[in-house]
């Protein structure tokens, strides 16, 4: 464990200095995040400005659901984009021989690699949101809560990184797969929204086949001190599953990787 | 003088067949790929969801059909409108692959022009299936429209693309001076995802929104060709009078920041 630790704190802080040529980028990216933040409220308020509310959440619930989603996307454009859209690269020429190669578990190698800290504005504006308007809706902190809202967060964090992982890793089979996860992407803009306010239809989509339910209404709630205990526990449990999911995925998908030019 | 003319049509017209043919071949090969991408424009569905649930209440101006057949035809529009110019010509740039182009006795634009029309022609069939799940699944959103409406809509899908493409293409001239410059394609395209109707119709915008979004070029790339697919009531001559003031306005813009970059040129690695 702590041989992992050492290696994530090089890794990322070689990535870091690498990236950090590019500041420019920082404030591009920190004005797109901003400014899609605030295009994001506004069609909110093309709602909610009607006197209506969307699937019965309040003004200041459904911006912590929005919150949850910037957060995510954060962490996607900081973790989980970088890293996991090498993967069809390296299988493309070969080098995840050498991924393979290395006496560390290739799982973690692929999705650990790099950090790019241009999400770093989408996940502190997110989190600003959340706790604004978390307080606004008059939430109360009590240590149960907090660890529940903790909990559910990490439960969705897990069910985004597998469904990403799971996505990338089929390039061993299809090497175009990358686009993929462009479609998972516009997918999962869905998670702005409550998923109570779509129709039913939608909404069984939502939460079984995509699971966006999880990961941005059901933390909500929970960080709202309302989530009720089925769905804190179902929370668990498809997270637990999907990474379990995404372990066997990738052991299963090695056994068809015959290097490239084989 | 006009033996001159036809020769010179009838050049221009068998560059153009070759072009397309050449690229609408090469789109074929990734047609999984561009399949994908149009599976990634689904946000219109998305939105009409979310819409239709409110709806329920009433009170919206549009009831559901019109709801449904105004955000199916947003997505139609979105998906013969999609320009993605920048990344490829930034990797172009990168790559050297400018410098052979630019021998050619042929502007490099029309390469471009050619593969976004090819891979539009790719689109085509897909979408076609999309639109008739669509209606599989929606069967009372089901309508004909009149076929001067289909003909109009044409017409103003072409000129919101050309419009989108001139745009874009623009902005891609940062390219000859900065290695990165497609990050500034995401800046481009805020207000295009807010201000062109993808999220909702502008009919439900405020008041002040909608009047400050119309003096924008973004309502005509989604908007107003959306809507006369769906066949309502649009002012059409004013629309296009529109377009063709926002693309006079940045064809000069392109065309000097063309020859200045080209001067600024280098080739990468030279």
């Amino acid at each position: 464990m702590g041989r992992y630790l050492t290696t994530l704190r090089v890794f990322w802080v070689a990535s870091l200095t690498a990236e950090l040529e590019y500041q420019a980028n920082f404030l591009i990216e920190l004005v797109a995040t901003a400014g899609n933040l605030m295009g994001s409220i506004f069609v909110l308020s093309l709602f909610y400005g009607r006197g209506q509310s969307l699937g019965g959440w309040s003004w200041e619930g459904a911006l912590v659901v929005l919150g949850v989603y910037t957060l995510l996307e954060g962490i996607t454009s900081t973790l989980l984009q970088p890293n996991l859209s090498t993967i069809v690269a390296h299988v493309r020429t070969g080098s995840l021989d050498f991924v393979l190669l290395k006496p560390i578990d290739s799982q973690f190698w692929l999705s650990a690699r790099t950090f790019s800290p241009w999400g770093l504005p989408g996940i502190a504006l997110g989190a600003g949101l959340i706790g604004y308007a978390a307080w606004k809706a008059g939430a109360t902190p009590t240590p149960l809560t907090l660890l529940g809202a903790v909990l559910m967060l990490v439960a969705s964090l897990m069910i985004l990184y597998s469904l990403w992982f799971v996505l990338a890793a089929s390039s061993i089979w299809f090497v175009k797969i990358w686009n993929a996860t462009e479609v998972l992407r516009s997918v999962l803009v869905a998670g702005r929204f409550p998923v109570s306010a779509f129709p039913a239809g939608l909404r069984a989509f939502f939460t079984f086949i995509v699971p966006v339910a999880f990961l941005t209404t059901v933390p909500a709630e929970a960080i709202l001190g309302r989530a009720s205990g089925p769905w804190l526990l179902a929370g668990g449990a498809v997270a637990i599953a999907s990474v379990v999911a995404s372990r066997w995925f990738w052991n299963f998908a090695l056994r068809f990787y015959t290097s490239a030019s084989s | 003088m006009r033996g001159g003319l036809r020769q010179r049509l009838d050049h221009a017209r068998r560059i153009a067949a070759v072009l397309l043919s050449s690229q609408y071949a090469y789109m074929l090969e990734y047609r999984a790929e561009i399949v994908l991408w149009a599976l990634s424009g689904v946000l219109p569905f998305i939105m009409l969801g979310l819409w239709s649930a409110v709806d329920a209440g009433g009170g919206l101006g549009m009831d559901s059909l019109q709801l449904a057949r105004y955000f199916l035809s947003a997505f139609v529009v979105r998906q013969f409108t999609i320009v993605w110019v920048m990344y490829t010509f930034e990797e172009d740039n990168l790559n050297g692959r400018l410098s052979p182009y630019l021998l050619q006795p042929l502007p490099p634009v029309w390469r471009y022009v050619a593969a976004h029309l090819s891979e539009q022609a790719t689109r085509l069939p897909f979408v076609a299936l999309l639109v008739g799940l669509f209606f599989l699944l929606y069967p009372a959103a089901f309508w004909w429209p009149s076929l001067p409406s289909v003909l109009l809509a044409v017409l103003a899908t072409l000129a919101a693309f050309a419009l989108r493409f001139l745009m874009q293409f623009t902005l891609t001239m940062v390219c000859f001076w900065s290695e990165k410059a497609s990050a500034l394609e995401r800046l481009l395209y805020l207000p295009y995802l807010y201000l062109s109707g993808l999220v909702a119709p502008l009919a439900l915008y405020p008041e002040g929104v909608r009047a400050f979004a119309f003096w924008t070029p973004f309502p005509y790339m989604v908007d107003v060709p959306a809507r006369i697919l769906a066949g309502e009531t649009v002012p059409v001559l004013q629309s296009f009078a529109a377009m063709a003031a926002w693309a006079a306005l940045l064809l000069p813009i392109n065309l000097l920041l063309w020859r200045r970059g080209l001067r600024h040129y280098s080739a990468m690695g030279a």
